[in-house]
């Protein structure tokens, strides 16, 4: 068991044969994702990395069967690949591209409400299970089968999240980058519950940083609904009040979505929040005994 | 990205947002001549930061004579304007809005914004007029009204009215305040701003209403798509240092530390800076040189750390994952040769083909420690920043 995806998962790829598409999919077909074809619009009949290339979402459905899509379109172009992916009946829509405007994903999120596709992202490395299928942009080598669940709205520090808990021979079941934009797909409480949910996940990793509520949120979900041990952690504890920390959505304002709140919140939910990065792996293997 | 008051009144009086009559002006006779063009008995002038707190700071004046005008005017022109909201060092002013005075009635706040929480925008209203509004929110919040746009149907003349009867307001004033709330919407849309920040919108003897300030954000994301906007940055308001970071795709911000971070990944670029703090150091900025990490990047990212003269260490910290550590080592190594780094530098490199690239750093017989380890690389550079 994992979650949103495994072995089984059919996986196609928007902007299949850009640069970072190329680039990606090799990569992923390296690590043995079901890589069953890709979109580029105009491009449809070719053959890129071995396999089809696809004018539609919808012809590449109707032909491969696949229920996932990634996607590696530029930023002004993401809402329409998310939408198609949507409307072709994708059930997992990976969305990795960075600098999306916010209200072109405030109407895509408008436009999914309701429905229970999964967009992951976007500005996000994707998910993966690890031995079984790998989305997203994350160096496949440093994850291990195992039972640690990791969410996270950071790409590099979700990396160190899985370097220390393969390091401490743990593994992980998934991993879910969310990403770091204000308005993105699944948040923590979709995650973790799922990972509550999942017989594999012996204990659950949430980094978290600055801005926005949802750590905040998450908190009060794990409080009352999650029995399995949880490890926390905040980045931004010293990032200057109104200023955007890189990630569009990492920002303090008005007093609100600080770091100091969101430890304190985590805390009372009864989650071992760590003070510095490099205890995350330990912190887990303690609470998993 | 931020604009000043004078042109985000420009705006305001594209989209039907009623604003008192206006001119910006560079220099005090200029300043005396625009006010002449407006007419009147007396005027507001304003200096134009991109910081809220400006009249308590001394940046407003309400002059009542041409020589009034010319004598704030060379005082505050070139100076640098220290508000709550600047830092001590503030912001430059370059230029003074002069404007004409109204009887003012009552004053209200009004804004207009992308929420993250709801997914939706919404407005925030409030009948405590220029107050800062998080202080409303703490001291009063029933005096805040705060509703959301369905973003299918767009907003709705009810929504405007419900604010209108919550003002007090009467009579044509319910069309007045749609208007400009219609107004506020449709620029939000159309320009793609985060927030438009109204603080305050004024009620005047004669009834009308007039938005006396106006405070726009733009989101980042989307200044590609709008030129007219981007023509409206103003650098000389923005970090230098920071400005300079942009120009080259890499996210730098200044802080007041002595130890300098490069980092791949905003996050962990965060977490590497608490880490710093938690052994005792001081991090002298946030420095986001992306996934790639190559060498073009590298040797800029070093020329912008050494730049600030505060900077005694520098805590290089890569998580290598696509991206082959050796070549990263190899470009810090060629950055370093060609920037010549004169501070000592920790190096901590994980990843993919972590220990050659160690090994390319250890060897290079420059000023470079290479740490395995995240924990004690940190202690290393807060010690050598010490030491110094």
């Amino acid at each position: 068991m994992s979650i949103l995806i495994n072995k089984a998962t059919k996986v196609i790829c928007q902007g299949f044969t850009g640069k970072q598409g190329t680039f990606h999919s090799q990569q992923t077909l390296d690590y043995g994702t079901q890589l069953v074809g890709g979109v580029t619009p105009g491009r449809g009949g070719d053959t890129h990395l071995g396999l089809p290339v696809f004018d539609s979402v919808e012809q590449a459905v109707q032909t491969t069967g696949a229920e996932a899509s990634v996607i590696y379109v530029p930023p002004f172009y993401a809402a329409d690949a998310i939408l198609e992916a949507f409307d072709a009946g994708i059930k997992v829509i990976v969305c990795i591209t960075e600098g999306i405007p916010v209200l072109h994903m405030l109407r895509v999120k408008a436009a999914m409400a309701g429905t229970d596709t999964v967009l992951i992202g976007p500005n996000c490395p994707g998910v993966i299970t690890p031995g079984e299928c790998k989305i997203g942009i994350m160096p496949g080598f440093i994850h291990q089968p195992g039972k640690v669940g990791i969410v996270s709205r950071s790409g590099t520090l979700t990396y160190e999240a899985v370097h220390q808990t393969t390091r401490e021979g743990l593994g992980q079941s998934t991993c879910v980058g969310i990403g770091g934009d204000p308005i993105h797909g699944m948040n923590f409480i979709d995650v973790i519950s799922r990972f509550q949910a999942d017989d594999e996940t012996h204990g659950i990793v949430m980094v978290g940083e600055i801005g926005g509520s949802e750590e905040e949120d998450a908190a009060e979900y794990i409080k009352a609904h999650v029995t399995k041990p949880v490890v926390g952690y905040i980045a931004g504890q010293t990032a200057p009040p109104g200023k955007r920390m890189g990630h569009a959505g990492a920002i303090v304002t008005g007093g609100k979505g600080t770091a100091a709140g969101k430890i304190a919140a985590m805390k009372a939910a009864g989650v071992d929040v760590v003070s510095s990065p490099t205890e995350i792996g330990v912190a887990m293997k303690k609470a998993l005994g | 990205m931020n604009i000043h008051e004078y042109q985000a009144k420009q705006l305001f009086k594209l989209y039907g947002i009623a604003v008192p009559d206006g001119l910006p002006a560079e220099s005090p006779v200029h300043a005396e001549q625009v006010a002449r063009e407006l007419g009147g008995s007396a005027w507001a002038v304003k200096a134009q930061v991109h910081a809220g707190g400006r009249g308590k700071a001394g940046g407003v004046t309400i002059a009542k004579s041409y020589d009034d005008i010319a004598e704030f005017s060379r005082k505050i022109l070139g100076s640098h304007l220290v508000t709550k909201q600047t830092g001590p060092e503030g912001l430059p002013v370059e230029m003074v809005f002069v404007e004409k005075t109204s009887q003012i009635d009552k004053e209200f706040y009004l804004s207009c914004l992308v929420d993250r929480g709801s997914e939706r925008v919404i407005f925030i209203a409030s009948s405590a007029g220029g107050m800062d509004i998080e202080e409303v929110a703490e001291t009063s919040p029933d005096q805040i009204v705060t509703f959301e746009v369905s973003p299918a149907a767009g907003l709705q003349p009810y929504q405007c009215r419900n604010v209108a009867f919550a003002f007090g307001f009467k009579g044509d004033q319910l069309k007045k305040l749609e208007k400009i709330m219609s107004g506020m919407y449709t620029l939000l849309l159309e320009k793609d701003a985060n927030q438009i920040e109204i603080n305050p919108l004024v009620t005047t003897d004669t009834g009308d209403l007039l938005a006396l300030d106006a405070k726009i954000n733009f989101d980042d994301n989307a200044l590609a798509a709008h030129a007219d906007i981007t023509a409206m940055r103003d650098a000389g308001q923005e970090d230098e240092k920071e400005h300079k970071a942009q120009q080259h795709g890499l996210n730098y911000i200044t802080l007041d530390g002595t130890i300098g971070c490069m980092v791949n990944g905003a996050g962990l670029a965060m977490a590497t800076m608490d880490l710093v703090k938690l052994k005792g150091g001081k991090p002298a900025n946030f420095l986001d040189v992306g996934g790639g990490a190559s060498t073009e990047r590298v040797a800029e990212a070093f020329k912008l750390i050494l730049s600030d003269k505060n900077v005694k260490a520098v805590l290089v910290n890569i998580f290598g994952g696509i991206v082959k550590c050796d070549i990263i080592a190899e470009g810090i190594l060629a950055a370093v040769k060609e920037v010549g780094v004169n501070v000592p530098v920790v190096v901590r490199l994980e990843g993919t083909n972590a220990p050659a690239g160690r090994k390319i750093l250890s060897e290079s017989g420059l000023n470079l420690i290479a740490a395995e380890d995240l924990a004690v690389a940190a202690e290393q550079i807060v010690a050598l920043a010490e030491g110094v």
